[in-house]
């Protein structure tokens, strides 16, 4: 199905259509469809992509340009993402400074950090990493441990990060710190910018289930930043950080569920190839694979229309993520059971096909971002009004 | 593409929502539940004469409001939601929706502003004793003589059969699938309401013997015309669907949030907790597939309706089971009992369910649509 977001965008989006048609070539067009939010596959050609794009001003288009972006509206945004899935372009490896913190800071960061911090992003000259999880602290995120203190100019920064999507990468991790110590649960958090390139900053990749590298521990012993490096004010860390949640929930959906569609189309040619289509019960699975993957659309349509309206979203932004990743979860397994045993065999160096890569990576989705009993927690206490859990 | 509602569809659905609190209140679904008319004329008339509601999506030139089918989707949530008794989804969902697509401007212009104004109660007569909905289902008889069209056969489960002063029949001819319009007083017509499941909407079986009968359209070609007042009832039942999933769900949460167990309210447990999260995600995915196919509708592209339709009610009429269900479970005891309204949400459900051919049957409509 096509969408039509009326006359006002239709030349962007042929603008769009075309720049990508003249510039997904080559080593890119062969990387079409690689990547999401926690897979690394093929890092450099990636990044590689990502520079093009930066280079044809298609990075933070609805970012003021006095940070060097285009200056357009959330609806061209939004035609970008668009046509840029429809394209099946790679999967961004600058996502997390793109989507996370670039939105966090422009919402809540000091005009010195913006002018220091977005134009080299929207350059792909400096990566980001997230390092909010700890050891410890995961969906408890108020438990955060790693500790700051502020000598003279700079912050001294301790602790352990872990889960830290791409951090092998990253150039700087926004990091969610304990600066009051005497300070408990989400009180007395802030949140600090910090520079890996410097001897108190350790990062180890952590191998995922797939065989990825793609996420990492992060040791912090005497990192030092500077004072300036608080998003928002010292002890608000954690609404600066569930700012970025909130973000994250959000933008991740409409480039996942294109990727989902795609999947489900492909379900059903393999489907037809091993002629499943007849087996009532797997027909039936297959179907719902497919109502599924329309009903996210149409899901995020309706918080997209919601938002270029200025309205407030309603319940289904919430929602929505619950929804995906669990019905993505299913389509994968459906995918599995159609490829049958040559599905079970993987390449050289536990080398992945897309669809493997697809049904493995999908297990992370009810984790990361909240898990899904979280989700459910939020669902039900901030969405339906019931009453909290006991909480120590 | 209007992805969102306007101010005026939010106050469109204020002002039905009110007006339903009022008339379709807990002990007036009951009184007509147990009803066997199960139908309130008085209100009716308001409903048409204050609201304009059963004119709501006709068009001006038959004394319609020429609305879209967002605005009338919102009226059936809400309709939904406070379990409307009556023949509101007979006369404006089937009835008037065929009348609109059966090429006959004649017969527009003779039976729409009737319904618009309340003066008629109207139906779309179409399974048979197979329960089908689909051509083949159709084998009821009609006839030409010198004296015009005659049926002869049974139509049953139709909706509010018994009490409709307009009945569309569809019936085979030698040349296919024609649809006829039988006035409710016509020779040879028996009319037995059948005691149903769920009382919030009534059935009826229809007998035929020659009954005289007014062709609309041309001869044999109405099945493309059935097939899509089928395809936009189906959408409107979906909205329907979701209203009545919210409020049961509505009904869980209020009950979670006061009930006290172990010391605690019940919704503070996460079995109880989640459950109704559950229940939510549920709704909002059914709210996307009804409301998708209502903007389908409005679009009026014909191969998007076909497959919205199928799968709004391969969504949703399974979501209001569940969620109807699951209100019964977080209630306990007392959601067993005749006196707690879940299982006038439930019945409802599972009647909703069937009421166009049932899920599996709509799965299968949306694969054969899809080319799978
Ligand atoms: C692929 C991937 C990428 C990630 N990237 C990043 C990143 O870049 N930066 C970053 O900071 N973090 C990242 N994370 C971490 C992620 O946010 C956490 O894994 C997540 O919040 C869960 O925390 P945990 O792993 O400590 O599990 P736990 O919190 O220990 O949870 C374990 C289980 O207990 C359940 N549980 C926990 N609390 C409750 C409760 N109150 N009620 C009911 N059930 C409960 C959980 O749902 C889960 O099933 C990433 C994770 C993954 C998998």
């Amino acid at each position: 199905m096509e969408l039509d977001f009326g006359p006002a965008v239709r030349d962007f989006r042929d603008e769009v259509r075309d720049w990508l048609a003249d510039h997904l070539v080559g080593e890119f067009a062969d990387h079409r469809g690689v990547g999401g939010p926690t897979d690394g596959a093929a890092w450099e050609v990636r990044l590689a992509w990502d520079r093009e794009l930066s280079a044809g001003g298609w990075l933070g288009v609805s970012w003021p340009r006095e940070y060097g972006g285009r200056g357009l509206g959330l609806l061209e945004e939004i035609v970008f993402e668009y046509e840029y899935a429809r394209a099946d372009a790679p999967y961004r490896a600058t996502v997390n400074a793109l989507d996370l913190l670039g939105p966090m800071l422009l919402k809540m960061g000091g005009e010195e950090q913006k002018k220091r911090f977005l134009p080299p992003i929207l350059a792909v000259e400096e990566l980001w990493g997230q390092g909010f999880s700890e050891p410890g602290a995961g969906s408890d995120l108020a438990s955060v441990r790693t500790r700051a203190e502020r000598e003279g100019e700079e912050w001294v920064v301790n602790g352990q990060k872990v889960w830290t999507s791409f951090g092998v990468h990253a150039d700087w991790l926004y990091v969610l710190t304990r600066t009051d110590p005497d300070s408990v649960r989400h009180k007395g958090l802030s949140l600090l910018l910090v520079p890996t390139d410097q001897p108190g900053v350790e990062i180890r990749p952590i191998r995922n289930l797939a065989g990825q590298d793609e996420f990492a521990e992060v040791f912090l012993s005497d990192a030092r930043t500077g004072a300036d490096m608080v998003v928002g004010e010292v002890g608000q860390g954690w609404r600066t950080a569930m700012a970025t949640l909130g973000i994250e929930r959000g933008t991740t959906l409409l480039p996942q569920q294109l990727t989902f569609e795609r999947e489900a189309e492909a379900l059903i040619d393999l489907a037809r190839e091993r002629g499943a289509l007849d087996d009532p019960m797997l027909r039936r699975r297959i179907v719902d694979a497919w109502i599924s993957v329309r009903i996210m659309r149409t899901t995020n349509l309706r918080t997209l229309a919601e938002l270029t309206a200025g309205r407030t979203p309603g319940a289904q932004a919430t929602t929505a993520k619950l929804y995906a990743s669990t019905r993505h979860q299913q389509l994968g397994h459906l995918a599995m059971e159609l490829a049958g045993p040559a599905g079970q065999i993987v390449g050289e160096d536990y080398g992945l096909d897309t669809r493997q890569r697809s049904f493995l990576l999908s297990l992370a989705e009810t984790i990361y971002g909240g898990s899904s009993e979280i989700q459910r927690n939020i669902i039900g206490e901030q969405i339906l009004g019931l009453p909290k859990e006991p909480r120590p | 593409m209007d992805l969102t509602f306007s101010e005026e569809q939010d106050e469109l659905r204020k002002v039905v929502r009110s007006f339903l609190s009022k008339y379709s209140d807990e002990a007036t679904v009951r009184r007509l539940a147990a009803d066997p008319r199960g139908h309130d004329r008085v209100v009716w008339r308001r409903m048409a004469g204050e609201l304009g509601l059963q004119g709501l999506a006709v068009p001006e030139e038959y004394g319609g409001t020429g609305f879209g089918y967002v605005d009338l989707g919102i009226v059936f949530e809400e309709a939904g939601r406070a379990l409307l008794c009556g023949p509101y989804f007979a006369t404006v969902a089937l009835a008037a929706e065929a009348l609109q697509r059966c090429d006959d401007e004649q017969a527009r212009r003779d039976l729409l502003p009737g319904i618009a104004s309340g003066e008629t109660v109207a139906t779309l007569a179409l399974t048979e004793d197979d329960g089908r909905w689909d051509e083949p289902g159709i084998r009821l008889t009609a006839r030409e003589t010198a004296a015009g069209w005659h049926l002869t056969g049974t139509k049953t489960y139709v909706p509010d059969g018994h009490l409709a002063d307009l009945l569309l029949v569809a019936a085979r001819t030698p040349t296919g699938v024609s649809l006829f319009a039988v006035a409710a007083d016509a020779s040879g017509l028996v009319r037995t309401p059948l005691p149903t499941l769920d009382q919030t909407r009534k059935q009826a079986r229809l007998d035929f013997t020659d009954t005289p009968a007014r062709l609309l359209g041309t001869e044999g070609t109405a099945w493309p015309a059935l097939e899509r007042t089928l395809a936009t009832a189906s959408v409107l039942l979906a909205a329907e669907q979701v209203g009545g999933a919210a409020a049961a769900l509505e009904a869980a949460v209020d009950y979670a949030r006061i009930r006290v167990q172990y010391g605690r309210p019940i919704g503070s447990f996460q079995g109880i907790k989640h459950k109704c999260a559950d229940m939510l995600v549920e709704i909002e995915s059914a709210r996307s597939a009804a409301y998708g196919g209502l903007w389908a509708l409005d679009s009026g592209d014909a191969t998007e309706i076909a497959v919205a339709a199928a799968l709004a009610q391969a969504f949703c009429s399974e979501a209001f089971t569940k969620v109807a269900a699951g209100t019964i479970q977080v209630h306990g005891g007392i959601g067993f009992t005749w006196e707690h309204p879940a299982h006038l949400y439930f019945k409802r459900a599972k009647s909703s369910e069937v009421l166009l051919g049932g899920p599996s049957y709509h799965r299968e409509l949306l694969a054969t649509r899809l080319g799978i």
